[in-house]
C-alpha cells in the first residue's frame, strides 16, 4: 500500500522555481527521509503534501486521497510538525492539545486520555497547566510533536524536527521517530542532518534545487560513491596523485573511494617514495552518507 | 454538527488568546467610551438618546475589534500553519472567529446597559434590544473580517485600516445626530451604514421614535450580514495562504 504519493510536483514563487517536478512514493509503514541542503525545496514539498500550499502542477495523494481535491480527508489521516510554527503562547500545553484534538473531531474523554499519555511520554506532563510562552525551545518542540500525534495519525510529517534543539530534546524526538516506525506508522522526515537520516530512515530521497537527485536505501546510497572503502591520506607537501586514483581533495586531505584497498594503498606508498614526499597520515573508513551526498550533488552540477 | 463543534473550539481559542490583547481592549472598549464622552458632554441631549447611542457605539466597536485582529496575529505568531494543517476548512475557521468576536460585542454591551440602569433608564423593549444586539454583533463581526482581508501580518496595519472605516461610520449612522435632522446627502450615506439600523433599534428600545419599522431594521442588518459574510469567506480563502 502506498501512503504518500507525489507526482511531478512543481511550485514557483515569483521567479524562484522551488520545485521542478518532484515525484516519489512512500510505502505504508516506511520511514522516508527527505534530505537536502537549505533552500532545496523540502519545506515546500511538505506544505504541498499537507494541504497548506497548492502545487502549480502535479498531483499528491495521502492514503489515496488527493491533497487538493479531498483536502479534509487527506488531512484527517496525517499529523504534522511544521518547520517554523508555534503553539498558542497564551494557552496552556493542555489547552493547545485539546484544541487540536477538537479540530480532528475527537471526543472529549478520548482526547483527554490521549493528551495525558502523550504529555507523560514526552516528559512535559508536570507543566500541562502552564502557558506555553514560558516554555523553552525544546519543550515547545516536544509539545508541537504531541500536537502532531494527538489524533494517532497513520502518516506523520516532521519538517526538520530536531534542528536547533538541545541534545536531550533532539534525542527524545529521534527515539519517538523510531517508536512510530515500530508501531507501523508512516513517517516523512526532512532534515539536513545526514547522521539523523541515516539512523532513522528506511529510504532516502536526496533533493537539490527543486529536483530529486536519487531515491534509495541509506546503504545503497553510500555504495553509490564508487567503492566500499574511503582511503584518507595527507602528505607533507602538495602533491598531484595519479588520475587513475580519482582522488578528491578535501582541505589538506585526499579521499579515494575504492573496492581494492590493498592496491590503492600500495600505489599511494609507491607514489610517495618515487616523488620524495612523506605521508603524514593514512586512514581507511567506510563511506558515510555525507560522502555520498557530496559526490552525488557534484554529479548534478 | 461536527464542523460547528470545531468552530466553537476555534472561538474558545480566540477568547483565550485575543480578548485581553492591548489593541482589542483599547480600540474595542476604551476608545468608544472616550469618543462618546467627547461628543456628548456639554450638549443638552436627553439621557435616553445618549444611552441608546452609547450602546450602539459600544456594540459596534467591540464587535469589530476582535475579528480583524485574529488573522494578522496568527500569521505573525506563526500559529497559522499549525492551525490550517488540521482537517478544517476556511469556513469553519471564519465562523469560529465570528463567534468569538460577536460574543465579545454582546458581552461588552452589558456595560452601557448597566450604566443606563444605574441612572434609572431601563429599556422598555429588552427582547427587541437583545435581538438587535445579537444580530448586529454578528453583522459587525463579519464587517470586521473584511478589514483583515488584506493579507498582511502586521496587526497595526489592520488596526489602521479598520479605524479608517470605523470612524466615518460612527458619524454617518445617526449616533450623534438623529437621521431625521440630517441634510439630504448625509442621510443617503446613513442608509448605507449597517450601524444606522442598529442605532435605530437601540433608540426604539428606549422609547424614542425609530426612523424605520423594527422588522426593516432587522432585515437590513441580516442582509448586510449575508453580504459581509460571503465576501469575508471569499477573500480570506485566498488571503489565509499568503500569511504563512
Ligand atoms: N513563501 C515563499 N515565498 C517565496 N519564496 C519561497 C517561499 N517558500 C519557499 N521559497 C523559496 O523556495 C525555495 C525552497 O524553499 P524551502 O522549500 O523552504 O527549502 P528547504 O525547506 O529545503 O530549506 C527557496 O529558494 C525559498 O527561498
Ligand atoms: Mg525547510
Amino acid at each position: 500500500m502506498i501512503a504518500i504519493e507525489a507526482e511531478g510536483l512543481k511550485k514557483r514563487f515569483g521567479n524562484v522555481e522551488a520545485l521542478k517536478g518532484v515525484s516519489f512514493k512512500v510505502k505504508r509503514g516506511e520511514t522516508f527521509g527527505f534530505l537536502g541542503p537549505n533552500g532545496a525545496g523540502k519545506t515546500t514539498t511538505v506544505r504541498i503534501l499537507t494541504g497548506i500550499l497548492k502545487p502549480d502542477s502535479g498531483k499528491a495523494r495521502i492514503n489515496g486521497y488527493d491533497v487538493v481535491e479531498e483536502t479534509l480527508k487527506a488531512k484527517q489521516s496525517i499529523g504534522v510538525l511544521p518547520e517554523v510554527s508555534n503553539a498558542y503562547p497564551d494557552l496552556t500545553a493542555w489547552q493547545n492539545l485539546m484544541l487540536v484534538a477538537s479540530l480532528y473531531g475527537m471526543r472529549k474523554n478520548e482526547a483527554e486520555k490521549r493528551t495525558v499519555k502523550l504529555l507523560k511520554e514526552f516528559g512535559i506532563y508536570k507543566r500541562k497547566d502552564s502557558k506555553v510562552k514560558g516554555f523553552s525551545k525544546g519543550m515547545k518542540q516536544r509539545l508541537m510533536f504531541c500536537m502532531a500525534l494527538i489524533s494517532d495519525p497513520e502518516v506523520v510529517f516532521l519538517d526538520e524536527p530536531t534542528s536547533g534543539l538541545d541534545v536531550m530534546s533532539a534525542r527524545m524526538i529521534r527515539e519517538k521517530v523510531l517508536e512510530l516506525a515500530s508501531d507501523g506508522k508512516t513517517v516523512f522526515l526532512t532534515s539536513h542532518n545526514m547522521e539523523e537520516i541515516n539512523m532513522l530512515c528506511d529510504r532516502i530521497a536526496l533533493i537539490d534545487r527543486g529536483k530529486i537527485v536519487t531515491i534509495d536505501t541509506p546503504e545503497r546510497i553510500k555504495a553509490k560513491v564508487g567503492g566500499n572503502v574511503a582511503v584518507e591520506v595527507s602528505f607533507d607537501k602538495p602533491v598531484r596523485l595519479p588520475r587513475r586514483l580519482n582522488a578528491k581533495k578535501l582541505g589538506d586531505k585526499y579521499i579515494i573511494y575504492t573496492t581494492a584497498v590493498h592496491e590503492t594503498i600500495c600505489e599511494i606508498v609507491d607514489y610517495a617514495k618515487k616523488n620524495n614526499v612523506k605521508i603524514v597520515s593514512i586512514d581507511t573508513r567506510t563511506p558515510t552518507l555525507e560522502d555520498a551526498f557530496i559526490s552525488l550533488l557534484e554529479g548534478t552540477k | 454538527m461536527k464542523s460547528l463543534m470545531k468552530s466553537l473550539a476555534i472561538a474558545k481559542k480566540d477568547v483565550l488568546m485575543y480578548y485581553t490583547k492591548g489593541p482589542v481592549v483599547i480600540f474595542g472598549i476604551l476608545l468608544p467610551l472616550f469618543l462618546f464622552l467627547a461628543f456628548s458632554v456639554g450638549r443638552s441631549l436627553p439621557l435616553n438618546f445618549l444611552i441608546a447611542g452609547l450602546i450602539s457605539m459600544t456594540v459596534f466597536f467591540a464587535s469589530t475589534s476582535v475579528s480583524p485582529a485574529i488573522a494578522p496575529w496568527e500569521g505573525q505568531m506563526r500559529t497559522l500553519e499549525r492551525l490550517i494543517s488540521c482537517p478544517i476548512d476556511e469556513k469553519t475557521i471564519i465562523l469560529g472567529d465570528i463567534i468569538a468576536s460577536m460574543t465579545f460585542g454582546v458581552s461588552i454591551s452589558a456595560v452601557p446597559i448597566l450604566i443606563g440602569v444605574v441612572i434609572g433608564l431601563i429599556p422598555s423593549n429588552p427582547v427587541v434590544l437583545l435581538l438587535g444586539i445579537i444580530a448586529s454583533a454578528f453583522c459587525f463581526s463579519c464587517l470586521g473580517l473584511l478589514f483583515s482581508a488584506y493579507p498582511t501580518n502586521l496587526p497595526s496595519t489592520v488596526m489602521m485600516i479598520s479605524s479608517l472605516i470605523r470612524f466615518p461610520l460612527i458619524f454617518i449612522s445617526g449616533i450623534f445626530i438623529p437621521i431625521s435632522e440630517m441634510p439630504e446627502w448625509s442621510r443617503i450615506l446613513a442608509y448605507l451604514s449597517p450601524l444606522t439600523y442598529f442605532t435605530d433599534i437601540a433608540r426604539y428600545s428606549f422609547d424614542l421614535m425609530p426612523a424605520f419599522p423594527i422588522y426593516v431594521d432587522l432585515l437590513v442588518i441580516t442582509a448586510f450580514s449575508a453580504l459581509f459574510l460571503a465576501l469575508a469567506v471569499e477573500l480570506h480563502k485566498k488571503a489565509i495562504y499568503k500569511r504563512i
